[in-house]
């Protein structure tokens, strides 16, 4: 189980909801996946045509957590600003801190982000920043009260994979809260190695709803986190030189 | 009365007087609309409360999909 501030889940796959093809298609990967938690992003409406068709219409809301981000944010001021504005809605206490510091690589400012996770958890939410890989800034995270730590596997929508697997280790074993491998994630290897080194949950949004068959994809990623975190749990052996699989006794030659 | 809707100027009736009202105006359905009045952010109650003035600043979100 994933535990969140006292929440609990049984996914361990966090899913983004930006970028499918269409409705259909992403409440299909939704529902194939197995999520309990669906990202989402706060915008500005178009009040002159304010009824198209909106993602949270056909999703069951009794089924899933939201977990609002605070995208376009470039300020710890923005951020919390963005999570006020969710938190208004009144269906959802969580917030995804995400503060773009470089609008190349996409890669966080961990300075407004520290700084904006201060203030939400004094604020009264459940404060999940997204971080790069660092094994201090993620412990100043975990340190100022984040709920859990979403550390980058490689920049957002890369598609690269897990670019540090040795800083991400470093990561999951210091820390007392959950850590999600949020960003970057391409293919299910990429997930389950995540799960393999010991990550509490993975967040993904375009390796599904950018795949050739999202709906498909939306599976192979389920099953790949959960046969990571039996893995993990079942415990690998050690890399080390050969040996025998078969008795080397008794061998009729 | 001109209002600052999401940067635009809008002209409104005088007869809307309340958040609530201007978004029946704009006949938005969302039921999870989040509306910023001068920089207050409003909890659903009090979009009937929130009283609108000439020159007022409005901002009305809702939830996108996002990674």
């Amino acid at each position: 189980m994933l535990e969140i501030n006292g929440q609990t889940f049984n996914s361990r796959l966090l899913l983004g909801t930006g970028k499918y093809a269409n409705l259909d298609i992403q409440n299909e990967a939704v529902e194939v996946s197995g999520s309990e938690i669906l990202t989402f992003a706060v915008r500005r409406m178009d009040i002159h045509n304010p009824n198209d068709q909106n993602f949270l219409e056909a999703l069951n809301l009794e089924k899933v957590s939201l977990l609002p981000n605070t995208s376009g944010a470039k300020t710890a001021k923005d951020a919390v600003r963005i999570a006020k504005l969710a938190r208004a809605s009144g269906i959802c206490d969580m917030i995804k801190v995400e503060i773009i510091g470089c609008t190349k690589t996409l890669l966080p400012d961990p300075m407004e982000t520290l700084k904006a996770t201060e203030e939400l958890v004094k604020e009264g939410f459940t404060v999940l920043p997204y971080t790069s890989d660092d094994v201090v800034l993620a412990r100043r995270l975990e340190e100022a009260g984040a709920h859990a730590v979403m550390p980058g596997a490689s920049p957002i929508g890369s598609g690269q994979g897990i670019l540090n697997p040795t800083n991400l280790f470093h990561i999951i074993d210091q820390a007392n809260v959950p850590i999600i491998v949020d960003a970057g994630i391409g293919s299910p290897a990429d997930a389950a190695l995540a799960m393999e080194l010991g990550a509490d949950a993975v967040l993904l949004n375009t390796a599904v709803s950018s795949a050739v068959d999202p709906v498909k994809m939306a599976k192979a990623m389920k099953l790949a986190i959960e046969a990571g975190r039996l893995g993990y749990e079942a415990g690998r052996i050690p890399r080390r030189t050969a040996t025998a699989s078969s008795p080397t006794e008794n061998i009729s030659i | 009365m001109r209002i600052l809707i999401n940067g635009n100027h809008i002209d409104i009736p005088e007869q809307v007087e309340t958040v609530e009202q201007l978004s029946a105006h704009l006949q938005i359905a969302n039921p999870h609309m989040i509306v910023e009045h001068n920089g207050d952010i409003l909890t659903k109650s009090a979009h009937s409360t929130a009283k609108l003035a000439d020159g007022d600043k409005v901002e009305m979100v809702q939830f996108v999909g996002g990674g």
